[in-house]
């Protein structure tokens, strides 16, 4: 049978690596850059030869945990997430080391060197090599697939939770990838019950780590995952490039690109830790001088400590940021001693992105600011953080972070007297990830805050995956819907009220009223949810009106409607000192229409 | 072997992964190796967005300072923050109201005619081919489309695509 070749992106080709070596359950929470993985599986279950669990769960913990059982089970699983996501399921994914796993299990950890769309740019290998997990780094999309079943392997030989770490450049590229028929495992589940093991308590726990370490010893020595070698022709003797991940396929093209190919020794790390120590070995005795390529941090660096090495910790290589083909340009120039490149043009960031024309959230954001201009603003991740644009976000943290960070702003303002009001905005899906214990914390803690649930219906900044409360789970598929209402009455929030955002009178009244509440004897956290769906679902903006907005000559070119309001169709001609609407990208919401202090935005009649 | 590196940059919204998918699929289609990198995320919300892809034998989907071969660039405002990846005798074709530099074509009012200003990028892929600038021929172009495009869109994009062609 003829292998199928296919255009597929990083993220599809590890999903359909995963379908391919018999994973069966699959779970995830959506976060840049590794959301398409879960996706592509879901778009191509019918693949699956046996059945297979796919769902989007509600955080990255719980994806895990989900897996984790999957596999005790003795089925081959994954946990799929970004790599700020794994401190929120590193509480499971320790302990999993110790205690290990049954049938395969890979938990699939995007990181994101830049950062291009993340909150830091951490680094999945020094996480695993803390965790003392093993983890693979691979160079390309096809390479990521291919490493899947040898990967699914080795976690049964150890019984360990594997992980593989692509990065965005492995995540969001596209390459020739050749798919294969998915294997057929024929298992059931069979989780054979060991307190000892599954339920370890401190007394079993020696042992296991001793048994951990055992085996990473010997996987560190696994043949198949040995460092690989293209030879240099020994013109730079006692001399070697050692890389990892996208890095090594950067450096290859250089190479190549500056007529260097097979002048140097050049390895390839494939798995980082636990590194293998005949390599550690090798590169102390045979180079003087070895030149280390890796993103983000120094992980191969700091175990090799070799004594001629040239990485992070010495300076050679920067840092920070991404290894650019042009950085690695820069380091190897000064490594080998060649011609210095030329200089790189100045950086220039472009176009900054916005909350979309017709984006709820701007109507919601500019009523908040509106109505507190000197109010503190805690925000959280999401689309919504653009709210910055609009002064309406002062704090973005980590998910679920926004509404204990705006109780702990009220009690350390409150201690001096007045408190500003805290206004906190959080996103549907944000909410049911980690805000909820954040959220019931501030009322007990008798915190005076307005949480304003920005509910749009969607996870939208990672593509539209679906939220609790909309009743459809992975692939569509119909489940029970957890409304946000009772869970915020049971919270014992006094104060809840609903309003859709593009009624900005009401909005604004009920802000108010929330302020009052919270200020009252009795008050405490308001709760007010701006319900509107996300512009970017079709269905959405079929269903509201829409009607050909234009700016009449009243204009006298303030500028409230291109930056307080900020919106991407509203453009401010610098000629003519006025604001024009984009007819291309306005969608006729008529939200900017009360921005306008003169009455210059206007409907245009039918 | 025949090697191309190709910049496709805009904002978020502009159609510019399509464009890179579409670009990408014919050299799939010929058999050939093809990396792209492309934007996702964050800055896909009207922001500025770059794909690269290099046709051919390599190993890294990134373009350095100063090779890329061809630009196509459907937000001309970009032609600064981009401009520096191009190699000095690289073709760029950009989609533009007023003349300047490169070979230009007002894609987006061409698209915005036909009904959606978003079929910009196939206009401006048409127009490429007519400038004999990208590895492909116009066939290999609609082939590529029928295969990507959601099937209600098919004839509308071939059209867009006519239409820089025939500019």
């Amino acid at each position: 049978m003829s292998a199928e070749i296919k255009l597929l992106m990083g993220n599809e080709a590890i999903g359909q690596g995963l379908i391919e070596a018999g994973c069966q359950v699959a779970a995830a929470y959506p976060g840049t850059p590794s959301t398409e993985i879960l996706q592509a599986i879901i778009d191509s279950k019918d693949r699956a030869v046996e059945p297979l669990h796919v769902e989007w769960s509600v955080n990255e913990k719980i994806a895990f945990e989900v897996a984790l059982s999957a596999s005790y089970s003795g089925k081959r699983s994954v946990a799929v997430m970004k790599q700020v996501g794994l401190n929120v399921a590193a509480d499971p994914f320790m302990r999993t080391a110790y205690i290990g796993v049954k049938g395969g299990m890979l938990t699939i950890v995007a990181d994101d060197p830049g950062p291009h769309s993340s909150q830091n740019e951490q680094d999945t290998r020094l996480f695993c090599l803390q965790g003392r997990v093993p983890v693979i780094d691979p160079a390309s999309p096809a390479e990521a697939k291919a490493l899947i079943p040898a990967a699914f392997e080795l976690s049964e030989k150890y019984e360990l939770n594997i992980v593989l770490r692509p990065t965005t450049r492995i995540c969001h590229s596209r390459q020739n990838v050749s798919l294969s028929e998915p294997i057929k495992l024929e298992r059931t589940a069979d989780f054979q019950r060991n307190p000892g093991r599954w339920a370890a308590t401190p007394a079993f726990l020696p042992e296991l780590h001793r048994k951990l370490n055992d085996h990473l010893t010997k996987i560190a020595q696994e043949p198949d995952w040995q460092p690989k070698l293209t030879a240099g022709d020994g013109s730079q003797p006692r001399t070697a490039l050692v890389a990892s991940g996208i890095v090594y396929s950067n450096l290859v093209d250089l190479l190549e690109e500056l007529d260097l190919s097979n002048t140097i020794d050049l390895y390839q790390v494939l798995m980082p830790y636990p590194l293998s120590p005949n390599f550690t070995e090798k590169l102390r005795n045979d180079y003087d001088k070895i030149l280390i390529l890796e993103e983000t941090y120094p992980v191969i660096e700091l175990q090799l400590a070799h004594r001629g090495a040239a990485g992070k910790e010495t300076g050679a290589v920067p840092r920070e940021g991404e290894l650019t083909p042009d950085v690695i340009h820069q380091v190897l120039a000064n490594f080998l001693d060649l011609q210095q490149p030329a200089a790189l043009p100045d950086e220039r960031r472009g176009q900054r992105p916005s909350l979309c024309p017709g984006c709820p959230h701007r109507a919601a954001f500019y009523s908040i600011k509106k109505c507190f201009p000197k109010g503190i603003f805690p925000s959280d991740i999401g689309c919504y953080t653009l709210g910055m644009n609009l002064g309406a976000v002062n704090t973005v943290h980590c998910m679920g972070a926004c509404i204990s960070q705006g109780a702990g702003f009220y009690q350390t303002y409150q201690q001096d007297g007045d408190f500003p009001t805290i206004v906190v905005t959080i996103g549907d899906s944000t909410f049911f990830h980690a805000g909820i214990p954040a959220l019931i914390n501030a009322v007990i803690q008798q915190a005076r805050i307005i949480v304003v649930i920005l509910d749009n219906a969607t996870t939208a900044m990672t593509g539209g995956q679906p939220v609790p409360h909309m009743g459809v789970a992975a692939g569509g598929k119909k489940t029970k819907a957890i409304a946000i209402e009772p869970l915020v009455t049971a919270s014992g929030v006094g104060f809840l009220e609903t309003c859709d955002p593009y009624d900005q009178e009401q909005f604004e009244a009920l802000l108010k009223q929330a302020d009052d509440y919270i200020r009252s004897p009795e008050g405490g956290v308001a709760v007010l949810i701006s319900r509107h769906g996300c512009i970017m679902d079709p269905s959405v903006r079929k269903s509201q009106e829409s009607t050909r907005i234009s700016i009449n000559d009243k204009c006298i070119g303030c500028r409230k409607c291109t930056k307080a309001f900020e919106c991407p169709a509203l453009v401010f001609d610098e000629e003519q000192k006025v604001a024009l609407v984009d007819q291309d990208r306005c969608i006729g919401c008529g939200t900017c229409i009360p921005v306008c202090p003169v009455d210059a935005i206007v409907k245009e009649e039918k | 072997m025949m090697k191309q590196q190709i910049i496709v940059s805009g904002i978020g919204g502009q159609g510019v992964l399509f464009l890179t998918r579409v670009i990408a699929q014919m050299a799939v289609n010929r058999g050939i190796p093809v990396l792209t990198s492309e934007t996702h995320g964050m800055a896909q919300r009207g922001g500025t967005v770059l794909s690269t892809i290099k046709v051919g034998d390599f190993a890294s989907p990134l373009i350095r300072a100063g090779q890329a071969d061809i630009g196509l660039l459907l937000w001309e405002a970009n032609l600064e923050v981009h401009k520096g990846l191009l190699k000095s005798e690289g073709k760029l074709i950009i989609s533009a109201e007023k003349d300047g530099e490169g070979e230009r074509i007002d894609a987006t009012g061409i698209a915005r005619e036909m009904g959606n200003p978003v079929l910009s990028n196939l206009v401006l892929l048409g127009f490429a081919v007519k400038q004999q600038a990208l590895f492909c021929k116009a066939e290999e172009c609609e082939t590529a489309i029928k295969q990507l495009a959601p099937q209600k869109f098919v004839e509308q994009n071939l059209e867009a695509f006519q239409k820089g062609l025939n500019s």
